[in-house]
């Protein structure tokens, strides 16, 4: 009993290590129409953004979350940033200038989502 | 039909763009915008409707695009967009706080009473069968409680999990659920668990998610007063506009207000757009734009700013600018940029935030087990305790909140004072500064050189004086003669006929007036013609000591007597560079007068370090020379001239802009034409940055003490050990202490040293 106890919690802690740092989420491939973003629960959807370097790109936000934790979405590396509406889309444009992965959060940082330029 | 083809999208599958349309005259226009409109990377669709002078694209492209497009082709345009519905953004706000404080009191409400209970000793004990059929139906309570509860952090947990990532939620739906969990396999099979051991925890996971969403509801009140600065900005907006079309006044909404409107502004009412007054005259206040109180007037050409009120007569304007090109506009988004960037001296906190949730729930399942295979007996129970509170008490909110938080209040703070912080490096830069750089003109002196006395001789009297010298200089250029025929222009001084009028280069005029000659000008001038000029030798000095540069008046070969002009310093100069002694500050001015001049002014304003006589081009080197030497130079300038050394500088500020805030050289935007604005923007940088650390501090020392206690170290030392639910609190009122202590600063008083 005290070994498998023992073990499962080896593996839950290597678990937490693949899932959260090593491996990524499915990413949504972006064409020429928006991607729809929803802000609601804490979770971008969808959280990883493919597009193309130095294409212009439009992520329509679509914030639910009322609080104010989903009030700014932050684009550190474009030095973007923009305050949400509730309940209504709004529309952020960037073009990802150059191959890389552009992370963009809330202010807290606990919302997270990237957009991944090839 | 041009406007058909934008109803074929659906707000779904296309991003639209409304523009006004300047310039356009004719038929012929249309596709001609409409073509440069077409040609830019991602429009999928732009048509131009003449009647109503806009243009509506779809596709990807920025309008930034769409607009210089629409300029290569020679006409105007600027984005159409509403004004911000603040209201329905604060309902929402009010409906989601109800929210909260109804889900606190639903899990308070089963919470409460068993954690009394299970303190009193009422409750019945698990092994019995009555005793097991209570716990089970606790339980069962408990679930309802979570799912009403806290459903949506359930939900956000599972969420991110699902995309990889974890947050806030993760943590609180762990702790719970694993409480909640393990309690109920102790109630179906106390069995399995050793009797030490079988304690169920419903109380303390429902009174913990009671206590999280009433820190949720405290942290929203809270955080609504943060965004307070940008809200009044807003509010400045007028919602409706009185435009002049068709012969006739309507009101429109503002956001149909298009470019060359011609707006109609009644007194009391606010300035709508920018624009330019084509008819009528008024005095209108500015000063909640630009923190100067004095109503300024307005005449035809004048330029009026939006968001200012008009006070007494009624006027027409000519919309030039709308949307987000209004001066307005753009202060609220510099104000909202500067609030969305983080000084270096958050990057850590960021760094750490990235990766703080999962090293939670490592350092949970490594205390589980820790306390599983070493601890004491009931070894299983310490070990779901203690797990429960690592997880609970951590919070990465704090730690993210604690620097992005001091700057929406310090930067919205400073924009009520007309201070325009760009970034919040410049905060953090501003309260390592060592030394100020001024620039002399303009920024220590008005940049006007004005008549500042005039001494006559015997037989005349400063009219006469004044009057004779602005007749000769009417046709001068020199900027010495602006200031005298400005001088006279006050007086009410009209100029008299001049003839064989001369200009003498590097010496004055010279002319005919009334059948007399008059020479203007300096010394030399009056030593070349033989004028007596030695009876004002101590006049001349006395003036030198003043910073002012005399002109001689001779009539007929005789000294009339003097007009000295200056560049008159602030009033407020000298105060202020006091005020900045008081901050330890070394203060430098720098010019390219004359050293006499720059050192007589230097002793007036009590100026410890002079660099004069340096060219234009030179000053940005000097800045250089100061940094080699340690410093960290603040530079003042008026943006334009000084434009290479404001960016040198480690922090550059614009003084006086005006309604001119795009000055891109500057940290840190000025609009009032004080010194002072330089002080309380350090000052406020400084208070601001005091305020980030604080939080940092605290918010690391929260989680650096918080989580080894939780995880039960005290324990081996002392025998104590945290209880889950007072992990709970500390969390839910964590956060809200960094945004209680960030609202301190909008009791930030300015000015206090100048009083």
């Amino acid at each position: 009993m005290s070994a498998l106890i023992n073990l499962l919690g080896v593996a839950l802690a290597g678990f937490i290590v693949w899932w959260f740092w090593l491996s990524r989420p499915r990413a949504h491939a972006a064409g020429a129409a928006p991607v729809t973003v929803v802000v609601a629960d804490g979770v971008y959807t969808p959280a990883r953004i493919e597009a193309r370097a130095g294409e212009p790109l439009v992520l329509r936000f679509l914030r639910k979350d009322a609080s104010h934790c989903a009030e700014k979405v932050i684009f550190d590396d474009l030095q973007l940033s923009a305050e949400l509406p509730i309940g209504k889309p709004y529309d952020v444009r960037l073009t990802p200038p150059a191959p890389g992965e552009y992370v963009f959060t809330c202010e807290m940082r606990m919302y997270r989502g990237s957009v991944v330029a090839k | 039909m041009s406007m058909s083809a934008t109803h074929h999208h659906s707000a779904q599958d296309s991003s639209h763009i409304r523009l006004s349309i300047g310039g356009m005259s004719c038929a012929g226009c249309v596709s001609s915008v409409e073509t440069a409109l077409r040609g830019v990377p991602g429009v999928t669709a732009a048509t131009v409707n003449l009647g109503e002078r806009t243009a509506e694209v779809s596709g990807t492209a920025a309008p930034e695009a769409l607009i210089a497009a629409v300029k290569a082709a020679s006409y105007d345009a600027a984005e159409l967009r509403g004004v911000e519905d603040d209201e329905a953004k604060q309902a929402a706000e009010q409906a989601h706080y109800r929210r909260l404080l109804r889900k606190t009191a639903v899990a308070a409400a089963i919470g409460v009473p068993l954690f009394l209970g299970e303190m009193l000793g009422w409750l019945p004990p698990l092994s019995t069968a009555g005793g097991q059929i209570f716990w089970l139906a606790v339980g069962a309570m408990s679930l309802a409680a979570m799912v009403y509860s806290a459903g949506h952090l359930f939900a956000g947990a599972w969420k991110a999990f699902k995309v990889h990532n974890a947050n806030m939620d993760t943590l609180i739906a762990l702790g719970t659920g694993a409480a909640w969990v393990y309690s109920m396999i102790v109630a179906v099979f106390p069995a399995a668990v050793p009797s030490l051991a079988q304690h169920a925890y419903f109380e303390a996971a429902v009174i913990i998610i009671a206590l999280v969403n009433f820190g949720a509801a405290l942290e929203m009140r809270a955080r609504g007063r943060t965004s307070e600065a940008i809200r009044r900005l807003i509010g400045l907006q007028a919602k409706t506009a009185r435009v002049l079309r068709e012969g006739e006044e309507r009101d429109i909404p503002f956001a149909k207000l298009g470019l060359d409107d011609t707006v109609r502004v009644r007194p009391g009412e606010r300035v709508p757009v920018d624009g330019v007054v084509i008819d009528g005259q008024s005095t209108i206040d500015e000063s909640m734009l630009s923190g100067e109180p004095m109503p300024v007037t307005k005449k035809p050409g004048d330029e009026v700013v939006g968001g200012t009120i008009n006070l007494s007569g009624s006027f027409l304007f000519q919309a030039k600018r709308i949307g987000r090109d209004t001066v307005l506009a753009r202060i609220i988004e510099m104000v909202r940029r500067a609030q969305a960037t983080k000084p270096a001296i958050g990057r850590l906190a960021d760094k750490v935030s990235a990766v703080f949730v999962p090293s939670i729930m490592l350092i949970a399942v490594v205390t589980f087990l820790l306390w599983y295979n070493f601890g004491p007996e009931p070894r299983l129970s310490f070990a779901v305790v203690t797990a429960m509170t690592v997880l609970i008490i951590a919070c990465p909110c704090a730690l993210g909140l604690a620097t992005p938080i001091s700057i929406m209040v310090g930067v919205g703070k400073a924009a009520e004072f007309g201070i325009l912080i760009r970034n919040g490096e410049a905060l953090q830069q501003a309260a390592r500064l060592t030394t100020v750089v001024l620039d002399k003109t303009g920024t220590v002196t008005e940049g006007r050189p004005a008549v500042t006395r005039i001494l006559p001789l015997a037989g005349w009297d400063e009219n006469a004086l004044l009057q004779l010298a602005a007749s000769v200089e009417a046709g001068s250029e020199h900027p010495l003669a602006a200031a005298v025929t400005a001088a006279a222009k006050t007086r009410a001084l009209s100029a008299s006929a001049v003839e064989q009028f001369e200009a003498l280069s590097g010496r004055g005029v010279c002319a005919r007036v009334g059948g007399k000659t008059v020479l203007f000008g300096n010394r030399k001038l009056m030593d070349e013609r033989g004028v007596a000029a030695a009876v004002v030798e101590q006049q001349i000095d006395a003036l030198a000591q003043e910073a002012a540069t005399p002109m001689y008046l001779a009539v007929d070969g005789v000294l009339a007597g003097l007009i000295a002009v200056a560049d008159p310093i602030k009033e407020d100069s000298e105060a202020a560079i006091a005020r900045m002694h008081k901050l330890g500050l070394k203060v430098v001015m720098i010019t390219g007068d004359h050293r006499l001049t720059a050192a007589a002014v230097a002793r007036r304003v009590g100026i410890d370090e002079v660099i004069a006589e340096v060219l234009p081009q030179d000053k940005a080197a000097c800045v250089t020379d100061l940094q080699a030497s340690g410093a960290v130079v603040a530079m003042v300038g008026d943006g334009v001239n000084d434009a290479p050394a404001l960016a040198q500088a480690d922090v550059g500020y614009a003084i006086g802009t005006g309604t001119d805030v795009a000055i891109e050289s500057a940290d840190v935007a000025l609009m009032g034409g004080s010194l002072h604005g330089v002080v309380d923007a350090i000052a406020v940088s400084q208070a601001t940055l005091r305020n980030i650390k604080q939080n940092l501090f605290g918010a690391f020392i929260y989680n650096g003490v918080g989580i080894p206690v939780a995880a039960g170290l005290l324990y081996p030392l002392a025998g104590v050990l945290l209880n889950p639910m007072i992990a709970g609190a500390a969390m839910a009122l964590s956060s809200v202490t960094v945004v209680s202590n960030a609202n301190r600063l909008r009791w930030f008083k300015l000015r206090e040293a100048a009083a």
